[in-house]
């Protein structure tokens, strides 16, 4: 699937989302967890701040010297052997793997999670080739024998689906007949996947991080899937987002470090593999063959920009779990593979505003994702920044906003205008006050008191109240 | 040989003119300001990381057990028949003998019925078979992370890649001198070594405990695609 995920309006997805109680439960409950899980993780090891300001300084650094790292990057993998290409848009990297995939006459490619190759829309265009590409992460793999369904979590890609769900795609498209027992479902995956590890001819892998002075590329999972997607095919393909990188080893431990614990509060996940170039001469494992595929697609217009810190991030979700308005639209209703504040932020960069001009107000500006940012991104104040852009250069937002803010314009305008509308404020709105709570505005409150309440006007204007209050310092 | 380096000029133009410069030939890797990482564990002594080692298998799954190289071999006879016996395979490492492990390996587990493969590069494919087929997979870790509970593996033509992976559970066999606080002090090592000319191994393993997946419903399997149980051997050869 490409980054756009959906062809229904941003409206249309929300309410789903406020529907799917299952969901909804799930999300919020995973929320929880990971977020209990992380700040335990930071606690545990202590000097978090100092932590998260060494991984911005190292991001920043790297963003700010990035044609140098990525130039050591490539002379590094050349000199092991490996290939390196240097794709400026997604039909560039797509059509370089389409090549190599010929050229190596591969009918059946295995893949490890990648949210880059999500972006370009790979996976159609090596079946395209009927080529067999199959998805080893657990939850991907269980999206996709449920018909390529679209991720809802950058790191739990399947956290919309129940265990009684993957069940029954698993008994639909496989004739599976045990019970819905995580355990019994992942072993399921266990035997059908390794046969596809042995059998398969290419293997493609994402990067959490490159290693310039190595040439080294880094890979980050609990199950261990990249690692046999990478050692037994005899060719591999590796695609990259070209800011994923670090200068050395020293700055990859500690970027994994901040990594492994902001998304699912573990010290290190269960496989961390640097893997550099194809394998050596004797060596029985591990590819003959290295691609090294280095993706822009949109990246470099944001460089130098004042969306730059944006290019900081890691990937870990800390900023999904944290959000309030993930926690209750679910990671469908951003329509991009980029969901919660990270996908607010990046989805309009990568993808335009045409598609994802909502994304930005879908924020309540709270900054609990950039508090939880283990590299310092602003996330809330560049969502801002977005509205900013939106308003001010391309001249739009979102009709309700516009109504409101007219209405307010020409209520607040004048004085007289300002003393009627807010005497008239109350008993307009008594018939929708529930108490001293609006719980089914009309009109441009409509939208606002779907989700939640509005407070009731006072009943007491402030003007009357400050008329009426008894002189400063005397007692009534 | 060298590999092929595609486009890369025109990639990296664009970048360094979107950063309002020139492209830059030199960067030297900067002082940074902040070193939280080297206040982990510091000054630890050996017995205390073993200590923090043997603390953090308890939250990765692992089984831990200590002993010492004269009584290491019943260790491992012990853990391998837990895990229900062979087949075993392990990696071609002279450090098995160092550990008085030859007897159990070449008498006692052939008269026991324990199928064993060493690896055996010149054998090439043959090797992935029978790790494919294997019950336990022996490796040695090179570097010991304390805090995480984590093994480092260099990979070599003797050391594949696939004894951690493929078999149905993993034992690690780890040198009490071999554990150091953290990761940190794993990627300096490796760093000075490729600063004196050394090449990085083609695949080097950071492993904690046996492969997992929280992937449905957040709730916790352990054992997906790779190794379903795991130990950990401390071996005390300081």
């Amino acid at each position: 699937m490409a980054m756009k995920t959906s062809v229904e309006k941003f409206n249309d997805r929300v309410d789903k989302g406020l529907q799917d109680s299952f969901m909804r439960g799930a999300v919020s409950s995973a929320q929880e967890r990971f977020q209990t899980r992380r700040l335990g993780a930071a606690e545990e090891l202590g000097n978090w701040e100092e932590w998260r300001s060494h991984g911005e300084e190292i991001r920043q650094h790297v963003l700010d010297n990035l044609d140098y790292y990525l130039f050591e990057l490539s002379e590094n993998v050349s000199k092991r052997g490996g290939h390196v290409y240097f794709a400026q848009t997604a039909e560039e990297a797509t059509s370089y793997i389409q090549n190599v995939v010929e050229k190596k006459n591969a009918k059946k490619i295995v893949k490890s999670k990648s949210m880059v190759t999500e972006e370009i829309n790979l996976n159609a265009g090596l079946e395209k080739l009927g080529c067999e590409v199959i998805e080893t992460d657990l939850g991907e793999y269980i999206l996709q024998v449920g018909d390529h369904e679209p991720p809802s979590h950058i790191v739990v890609p399947a956290l919309h689906k129940n265990k009684e769900q993957i069940r029954d795609v698993f008994k639909e498209k496989q004739g599976y007949k045990k019970t819905e027992k995580p355990e019994e479902l992942a072993l399921h995956a266990r035997e059908k996947l390794r046969q596809e590890y042995l059998t398969a001819d290419v293997g493609i892998t994402g990067c959490n991080f490159a290693i310039a002075e190595t040439g080294s590329i880094t890979l980050v999972t609990n199950e261990g899937n990249a690692d046999l997607v990478a050692a037994l095919p005899k060719t591999q393909i590796t695609v990259m987002g070209m800011e994923r990188l670090v200068p050395t080893f020293e700055e990859m431990e500690v970027l994994v470090s901040l990594l492994t614990r902001s998304a699912v509060g573990q010290k290190l996940t269960s496989y961390i593999t640097t893997l550099t170039g194809p394998k050596e001469g004797g060596d029985v494992d591990g590819p003959e063959e290295f691609h090294l595929v280095i993706v822009d697609n949109g990246r470099s217009d944001i460089l130098g920009g004042e969306f730059q810190p944006i290019l900081q991030c890691i990937r870990c979700a800390a900023c999904v779990n944290a959000c309030p308005v993930y926690r209750h639209v679910g990671g469908h209703s951003y329509g991009s593979i980029y969901s919660g504040p990270v996908g607010a932020v990046l989805s309009p960069l990568l993808g335009g505003y045409d598609d994802y001009k909502e994304l930005p107000y879908a924020s309540t500006l709270c900054g609990a994702c950039t508090e939880a940012c283990p590299v310092k991104i602003p996330l809330h104040e560049l969502l801002h920044k977005h509205r900013q852009v939106i308003v001010e250069k391309e001249g739009r937002s979102p009709v309700s906003e516009k109504l409101l803010m007219k209405a307010f314009g020409l209520g607040a305008s004048s004085p007289a205008m300002y003393k009627i509308g807010s005497k008239m404020a109350s008993p307009v709105m008594s018939p929708f006050t529930n108490g001293n709570k609006i719980s089914k505005g009309p009109g441009p409150l409509k939208a606002w008191t779907e989700a939640r309440e509005f407070p009731a006007p006072n009943k007491e204007r402030f003007r009357d109240w400050f008329k009426n209050r008894p002189k400063g310092g005397e007692q009534s | 040989m060298n590999g092929m380096i595609q486009n890369r000029n025109v990639f990296l133009d664009k970048i360094a003119n979107r950063l309002g410069r020139d492209r830059k030939t030199i960067v030297k890797r900067p002082e940074w300001a902040y070193h939280p990482q080297d206040e982990v564990l510091k000054n630890a002594t050996q017995d205390e990381l073993v200590d923090v080692l043997k603390e953090q298998c308890k939250n990765i799954h692992t089984d831990f057990v200590i002993t010492n190289t004269a009584k290491l071999s019943d260790s491992l006879k012990e853990v391998v028949n837990r895990y229900g016996g062979g087949p075993v395979i392990t990696w071609k490492d002279e450090r098995f003998d160092q550990y008085g492990l030859t007897k159990l390996m070449k008498e006692e587990w052939p008269q026991d019925g324990v199928d064993l493969h060493v690896w055996n590069y010149t054998k090439k494919e043959e090797n992935i078979e029978k790790a494919n087929v294997a019950n336990v997979g022996i490796t040695i870790s090179d570097i010991t992370l304390a805090e995480s509970g984590t093994a480092v593996l260099f990979s070599s033509k003797d050391k594949g890649r696939t004894v951690s992976f493929l078999p149905a559970t993993s034992i690690i066999i780890i040198p009490k001198s071999s554990i150091v606080p953290r990761m940190t002090q794993a990627a300096r090592i490796i760093r000075e070594k490729v600063k004196s000319g050394e090449q990085v191994a083609s695949c080097i393993n950071f492993i904690t405990g046996p492969s997992n997946s929280a992937d449905i419903e957040m709730i916790l399997v352990v054992g997906v695609h790779g190794p379903i149980k795991a130990t950990y051997i401390v071996v005390e050869d300081l």
